[in-house]
């Protein structure tokens, strides 16, 4: 394969990665106002994710390093032409840290009622926002061939960016409510457990829709047809996320957890597949398409980064695991009453 | 209003309150890690009492540099995509790689230090912090770097109407980004040893939590003047680079128009841009600018007026921040150098104490100065020398970019009011009880 190839796919996986793993914090978080009866309830939810989002938030910086890096006129005409979501992103991510921070420093309502609110901005709109930014990507942004945007910020809410959106809030809220089963105890354990059901029951049929609009809407599924193989990608992940069903009802929790993370993954595989070459494609016209070959960088910087990304990455992973490892059990009172705690 | 101001307005508000964040995250980082390895060395309490403390006053501190930070690695693409296309392929790269081999490991470990207290022992607390530190500070290696190609671009061959890497070792041993590392990191413990005494200060002139902060202000005082030594004698060696290559910097600094040998340093002055002259001179002492500059009280220094008008930075603010950086970096040394001599009767001296309370937003100010001189001087030049600013911007509306400035505005005043409140807060309450 081509450097610009493989680059192509390191890009989709770092976004992928990203999905997976903040997701849920996103997830947790959107379901957070409505899913947290007490204070205690919302501690533990925030505790769940205490240790680990900081460190699943990098993969966001990361992926948006690397497409700087690897695909220079990517990263300046993406970031540029989608400026407004980009920023609406941006400020709720601001929100999102700082309140997860600073939520339980101070003991009075008004003051963790402001950051609770702003704890459901900054899960919500990201996972909106990302899922419509993709699929308005999938369709083809308009922009033209000098990096000029020619369109309307709120047409990206057109039917089929908004179908993404709701898409990726299901996929996150139903990956969010597993690391909660996995992460807490009895009533609240049974809740997110009946939570990540119905939200399942209701992403069945989204993705099912997604996945048929995307055949009117874009050309994701013309490398398929292309290389029937792939097919093997859409099985596994239909697999995936009927497996989340069935590890749920049978209460083991951490298996329905990998199971929706593998179905993220898997999903925004679909979407990077079926982009192929293209990253970011015009929809006034394909000779403005950005792609692997036309916008990456030079062969040195991308040998080197590739040698950066193998050595490194691989490392990151294996400490991240250890992190998730370290903090697997489900969060205790008595983990609510050090000092340190959310 | 032009996109192009706007845009520069924004940069300019989100890195300088960012900036406001990192210094002591840098610094503090490696302090506490010290005051925690000596905790798991000894196992003498004070020294957990002090890692508990100031590693409260870090996180909420670390909390607002991480989410000001991400600001900034978007604004290239949003605000800037014509450098980013431009130069992405070096500059790039050297945020990739700051993201995969430092942010990560910082952001991935203090999860663990701030949940592991009861997960591991002591040694292994100890040593995740200093795995931050470590990770923070090699952050900022790869951010300075990427910097030192922006003010003095090398390693790169210009191919495709883009600027393409040539040579990676050659982009990893720029002089100007090496020069910037050893005064910034530094001045970074200058600033964190700054605010643990001044902190520290303010408990002692209350009469408590003695034994906590008589410990912290020494190690404060030791590291804060050993830093300030060093970050003057870095800063002197910056400023014989910047003589060299960016002439127009240097003449900016000095607010400097006439080429001449023996060249006066002014001690106070009033730039006057448009007549290419002083309004007012006080103070003109012979030979020393040439000897700052060059080491040499003969060399020649070009003046403001031999370079083109289209090509010379703004001279007020960078003349006025360059004094005030190096006046401030001087009072530094004379204040840790009185405290040494004073340090086993700090107690009995409320006066020098109460200076170094107030003095906590000093080094804060000197650092901002010190980038004000660093990136207005550099201008018009984005990447010096080699891309305008005005040519870098993306083709944005005005609209767009002043609705986003407004709201960086909005929210980081507010999240400086709740930081700040939040600190003050957390200072007032002081350590815990001793047990």
């Amino acid at each position: 394969m081509e450097l610009q190839a493989i680059w192509f796919f390191l890009w989709g996986l770092l976004w992928a990665v990203f999905f997976m793993t903040d997701g849920f914090d996103f997830g947790i978080g959107t379901l957070y106002p409505f899913a947290g009866k007490t204070d205690t309830d919302k501690r533990i939810m925030l505790n769940a994710m205490g240790p680990l989002w900081d460190g699943n938030e990098v993969w966001l910086i990361t992926a948006g390093g690397v497409t700087f890096a690897a695909f220079p006129l990517v990263y300046a005409t993406m970031f540029s032409t989608l400026y407004t979501p980009l920023m609406l992103i941006l400020f709720a991510l601001i929100f999102r840290g700082v309140a997860i921070h600073f939520r339980s420093k101070i003991d009075t309502p008004g003051w963790k009622k402001t950051w609770d609110f702003l704890i459901f901005i900054g899960s919500f709109v990201p996972a909106l926002l990302f899922g419509v930014a993709f699929a308005n990507i999938f369709q083809g942004i308009p922009f033209d061939g000098q990096g000029f945007y020619h369109g309307n910020t709120l047409k990206l809410l057109n039917p089929y960016g908004l179908l993404g959106g709701v898409l990726f809030v299901l996929l996150f809220i139903v990956h969010g409510a597993n690391w909660m089963a996995v992460k807490s105890a009895g009533d609240l354990q049974e809740r997110m457990a009946a939570i990540s059901q119905k939200a399942w029951m209701a992403l069945v049929p989204v993705a099912v829709v997604f996945l048929l609009a995307s055949y009117y809407a874009t050309n994701l599924w013309d490398n398929f047809f292309k290389y029937p193989v792939l097919f093997i990608v859409t099985l596994v992940n239909v697999a995936a996320l009927l497996s989340i069903r069935y590890f749920v009802a049978s209460k083991t929790y951490f298996k329905a957890w990998f199971a929706s993370a593998l179905t993220i993954v898997l999903c925004t595989f679909f979407g990077i597949i079926g982009l192929f070459p293209a990253l970011f494609p015009s929809s006034l016209h394909p000779d403005w398409h950005l792609t692997a070959y036309n916008a990456s960088s030079s062969p040195l910087t991308l040998k080197i980064m590739l040698g950066v990304v193998i050595v490194f990455i691989p490392i990151v992973i294996g400490y991240q695991i250890w992190a998730y490892h370290l903090f697997k059990d489900p969060v205790t009172e008595e983990d609510l009453d050090m000092d340190e705690a959310y | 209003m032009d996109p192009v101001f706007l845009s520069r307005l924004q940069f300019a508000a989100a890195t300088m309150f960012h900036f406001l964040f990192v210094p002591l995250t840098l610094g503090l980082s490696v302090l506490i890690a010290y005051m925690e390895t000596r905790y798991a060395r000894t196992g003498d309490k004070t020294y957990l009492r002090m890692t508990k403390f100031w590693g409260k006053l870090f996180l909420i501190n670390f909390a607002l540099g991480v989410v000001t930070g991400i600001t900034l690695e978007f604004q290239f693409g949003t605000n800037w995509s014509r450098y980013s296309a431009y130069v992405g392929d070096i500059f790039g790269s050297l945020l990739a790689i700051e993201a995969s081999v430092a942010f990560f490991l910082e952001s991935t470990f203090i999860g663990i230090w701030i949940f592991g207290w009861k997960k591991l022992s002591a040694k292994a607390h100890a040593g995740v912090m200093w795995l931050v530190a470590l990770a923070g500070n090699l952050s900022a290696v790869w951010i300075l770097m990427a910097n030192g190609f922006m003010q003095h671009p090398v390693g790169y061959v210009i191919k495709d109407g883009r600027a393409e890497l040539d040579s990676f070792m050659a982009l990893i041993t720029n002089k100007h980004g090496l020069l910037e590392i050893i005064h910034v990191v530094p001045a970074s413990l200058l600033l964190a040893s700054f605010f643990i005494m001044g902190v520290s200060a303010w408990h002692l002139l209350r009469k408590q939590h003695l034994p906590v902060f008589e410990r912290s202000f020494r190690i404060g005082l030791v590291v804060g003047l050993v830093m300030a030594i060093v970050v003057g004698i870095t800063g002197d060696m910056h400023g014989v680079n910047v003589s060299k290559t960016q002439p127009a910097k240097l003449a900016a600094m000095e607010s400097h128009w006439e080429t001449q040998t023996r060249a006066p340093l002014v001690l106070f002055a009033i730039p006057d841009e448009k007549n290419e002259k002083n309004l007012i001179e006080i103070g003109a002492i012979p030979g020393i600018l040439s000897f700052l500059g060059f080491h040499d009280f003969n060399a020649e220094v070009t003046g403001l007026r031999d370079i083109p008008r289209d090509e010379r930075p703004p001279v007020l603010p960078t003349f006025v921040g360059f004094r005030t950086m190096v006046g401030l970096g001087t009072l530094f040394i004379l204040l840790t150098l009185y405290g040494w001599f004073k340090r086993n009767h700090l107690t009995e001296n409320p006066t020098y104490l109460k200076i170094m309370l107030f003095a906590i937003p000093l080094p804060y100010i000197a650092m901002e100065m010190g980038w004000i001189v660093s990136e207005v001087g550099r201008q018009p030049w984005i990447v010096y020398g080699l891309m305008r600013t005005a040519d870098a911007a993306s083709p944005i509306s005005t609209t767009q970019v002043f609705t986003s400035l407004t709201g960086f505005i909005l929210v980081y005043g507010l999240l400086g009011a709740v930081g700040f409140y939040l600190m003050a807060k957390t200072v007032k309450q002081g350590p815990e009880a001793a047990n």
